[in-house]
């Protein structure tokens, strides 16, 4: 049995989204910008899944444009905005890498955040009215690693005061899934998405345009997305989006009740069992899916092997282009002192986690942590190699 | 056995991996990336753990990557750069195979549960009598036995290197035959972390204040200049801007803290003896006649070896060679039996 907690890096296809991309992959569906029968029909797949996403989001379907993920949807909202507009971009310092490696890019800077892993809305003040010409501010809805839940619209009036000029953007690929986007969300002109974070395909996503806010359109065509983005269309792709958005948004209430308790469970459990170890973040200003932990004294890359030993599936921090984990920008923007940070564990529970996967992760982890403390204990180290 | 090989992207794991899979262990793969920064040769550039993770893949195994940049950063890079500072010539990929391939690597296999560990070295690990011999590697011009001396006998309990026993030739057959797509691979021959482009002086720039140096002969008559002192090797002859015709062209002694470099003749080069510190034992102290080899593909010369403290002796050969550059590795055999080795002083 393979038990699996890695729900905030992908989760399980849901059978709607299964449904509509197979039926879409199996329909001789023509180019959806063409103007015969079959490119109609691909073309009306495409406009109903616009709805369904919109009405999803909580906005119009002719402010959704659809990419090809998470990445893309942040990248054209980093980039697009500033190059619409020109000046300088703002984000926060946890943001996905997504955001954050577009925004050094632009030269941007980096707000802080409390040791919550919460934006810290003085310091973001500050930083604005330090600051000429921004035009863009970015902010997570949901820290990736820590799953903590940023206050959206105080952010945004906190922009609106003191820096009039921007719009604001805000990442909420891994908010979907336990969150109400048509609330939490609002306060954006700009929202990002991914589908395959919440049952859908991987390689599909979209961003939420809404109407008036500047871009210019980073990949270059046909002029698909009404010229915000070219590109056939993957319309196997956006069907399986819309079918699992729907369907998220559908059970999300009692998603979050039950896994919330699960998580309380596994979490609770965790720190009970394991001397030495500790929360990351408040859990009341987390999603539902969240449980990050820190134990002393060990490396979580020799912890996740052990439990993939046992079929358990986990993750620390995000890996880099190599596969080796490395140093947490979040925990460090958090405050967390490296060697601490070494010693990370993030297990994210979805809808299809079950209580034997709980049971399962109790059982394992004490034990695996004991296992390293004893022959593999953490050296603390002073040099900092880069990544 | 359950074994766990480390895999660097090259042609020579690879094909341990695949022989130990043939030989029905159960392996698993794991890279090490331990150098972030600038790299155009050798080890962990993400291009390497691609071709080790595909290989992997191809041999049905499992492959994880460990991130041990901190432990590389401590252990290799910080006393590379110290011993440069200090006039040295250091060697760090021993100091890696010391601190980072079997040690910090053994440390996480155990954690793992794995009974061995496995590299693609060109040497031999054999039992006999009772104890654990290293052994020089079958294809001599492959021999890599010289940077793994410093392997004990808990070491060697724990180590298989299953590619000793072929040629170079072989290595890629085999890895050719089973289509691993490091078959053609180039070696890798410099320190990773030393770019073909900034060389040392553009890796050690940043990191320590190179000087530059006075180059005096013997009398202490200036003759030349080196932009760098700490780059300076003993032995060396290049670079020292010199006046051409003259004899007295090689390094015989490097001051950091005076600023200067000693040239003299090649014969001022010549030595009976090596200090040696920093010794450690394949299996335990030996003392008389040895053969000693000063660099890893040298030649080994006759010599004795007499023990002067715990971790301290002195090679006397029964030739002179040239000195030693202080740093490097001093490694005593018989035959094609490693015993041990040490740091020239």
């Amino acid at each position: 049995m393979v038990t699996y907690l890695d729900h905030a890096a992908t989760t399980p296809l849901r059978p709607e989204a299964r449904e509509a991309v197979v039926a879409q992959l199996d329909a001789a569906g023509g180019n959806s910008t063409g103007s015969h029968a079959l490119a109609r029909a691909s073309r009306r797949v495409v406009e109903e899944a616009r709805d369904e996403v919109a009405d999803a989001i909580g906005c119009a379907p002719g402010e959704v444009v659809f990419t090809s993920g998470g990445t893309e949807a942040d990248n054209l909202a980093v980039s697009g905005v500033l190059a619409a507009t020109g000046g300088t971009v703002v984000c926060s310092a946890i943001e996905h890498h997504a955001v954050l490696h577009p925004v050094e890019a632009q030269r941007g800077h980096l707000a802080p955040v409390t040791g919550s892993g919460l934006v810290d809305l003085d310091a973001l003040a500050q930083l604005l009215d330090g600051l000429d010409d921004v035009r863009l501010v970015s902010v997570m809805l949901v820290n990736n690693e820590v799953g903590s839940i940023q206050p959206l619209a105080e952010v945004a009036a906190v922009v609106a005061r003191h820096a009039p000029a921007a719009v604001l953007h805000t990442d909420a690929v891994q908010a979907a899934p336990w969150l109400d986007l048509r609330v939490v969300a609002a306060p954006a002109q700009l929202v990002s998405i991914s589908a395959h974070k919440v049952g859908g395909p991987q390689g599909v996503g979209a961003l939420v345009v809404r109407e008036g806010t500047p871009l210019r359109a980073q990949l270059l065509g046909g002029g698909q997305e009404r010229e915000r983005r070219s590109g056939t269309h993957d319309v196997a792709g956006v069907a399986g989006l819309a079918a699992a958005l729907s369907a998220a948004v559908a059970e999300r209430h009692e998603a979050v009740a039950r896994v919330g308790r699960l998580r309380d469970r596994l979490a609770d459990g965790l720190l009970a069992t394991v001397p030495g170890s500790v929360e990351t973040g408040a859990r009341a200003t987390k999603v539902a899916g969240s449980c990050h932990l820190l134990f002393d004294g060990i490396e979580s890359e020799g912890l996740l092997i052990l439990l993939d030993q046992v079929g358990i599936c986990a993750t620390a921090a995000s890996s880099c282009a190599s596969g080796a984990l490395e140093p947490s920008h979040v925990l460090a923007a958090m405050g967390v002192p490296r060697a601490a940070a070494k010693g990370s564990l993030r297990l994210s529970l979805g809808a299809t986690t079950t209580e034997a996967e709980v049971d399962h992760a109790l059982a394992a982890i004490p034990d695996a942590v004991a296992r390293l403390r004893e022959r593999e204990p953490l050296v603390e180290r002073s040099g900092g190699a880069r990544s | 056995m359950n074994v766990l090989v480390a895999m660097s992207g090259g042609v020579d794991s690879s094909v341990a991996a695949a022989l130990l899979v043939e030989a029905g262990h159960d392996v698993t793969g794991a890279t090490m990336k331990l150098w972030g920064g600038a790299s155009d040769s050798g080890c962990c550039s993400v291009a390497d753990v691609d071709d080790a993770r595909r290989v992997a893949q191809q041999l049905g195994i499992d492959h994880f990557t460990f991130g041990f940049g901190d432990d590389f950063e401590a252990d290799v890079v910080a006393p590379y750069v110290a011993a440069h500072a200090a006039g040295r010539t250091p060697n760090p990929c021993i100091e890696c195979n010391r601190h980072l391939k079997f040690d910090r690597f053994l440390r996480r296999a155990d954690a793992l549960g794995f009974d061995a560990i496995a590299t693609g070295h060109h040497a031999r690990v054999e039992r006999s009598g009772g104890a654990w011999h290293l052994r020089r590697g079958t294809d001599r011009a492959k021999d890599q036995s010289y940077v793994l001396h410093m392997l004990g006998q808990r070491a060697l309990a724990l180590t298989l290197l299953p590619v000793g026993e072929l040629s170079k030739a072989e290595v890629r057959a085999r890895a050719a035959a089973a289509g691993l797509r490091t078959a053609d691979k180039v070696d890798s021959q410099d320190v990773c972390f030393i770019t073909a482009t900034g060389g040392r002086a553009g890796f050690l720039g940043p990191r320590l204040d190179l000087a530059p140096g006075r180059v005096v002969d013997g009398a202490g008559n200036v003759v030349g200049s080196v932009p760098a002192v700490q780059l300076v090797t003993i032995g060396q002859r290049r670079g020292l801007g010199l006046p051409g015709g003259s004899d007295a062209r090689f390094v015989t002694g490097v001051d950091v803290t005076a600023g200067t470099v000693t040239v003299g003749r090649a014969e001022d080069l010549l030595v009976d003896e090596v200090v040696v510190g920093d010794v450690t034992w394949v299996d335990g102290p030996v003392t008389g006649d040895v053969e000693v080899q000063v660099s890893a593909h040298g030649e080994a010369h006759p010599a004795r070896f007499e023990v002067t403290g715990q971790h301290a002796g002195c090679v006397r050969l029964e030739t002179p060679i040239r000195r030693v550059a202080p740093g490097q590795s001093v490694v005593l055999y018989r035959g094609d039996d490693v015993l041990g080795g040490g740091t020239a002083a």
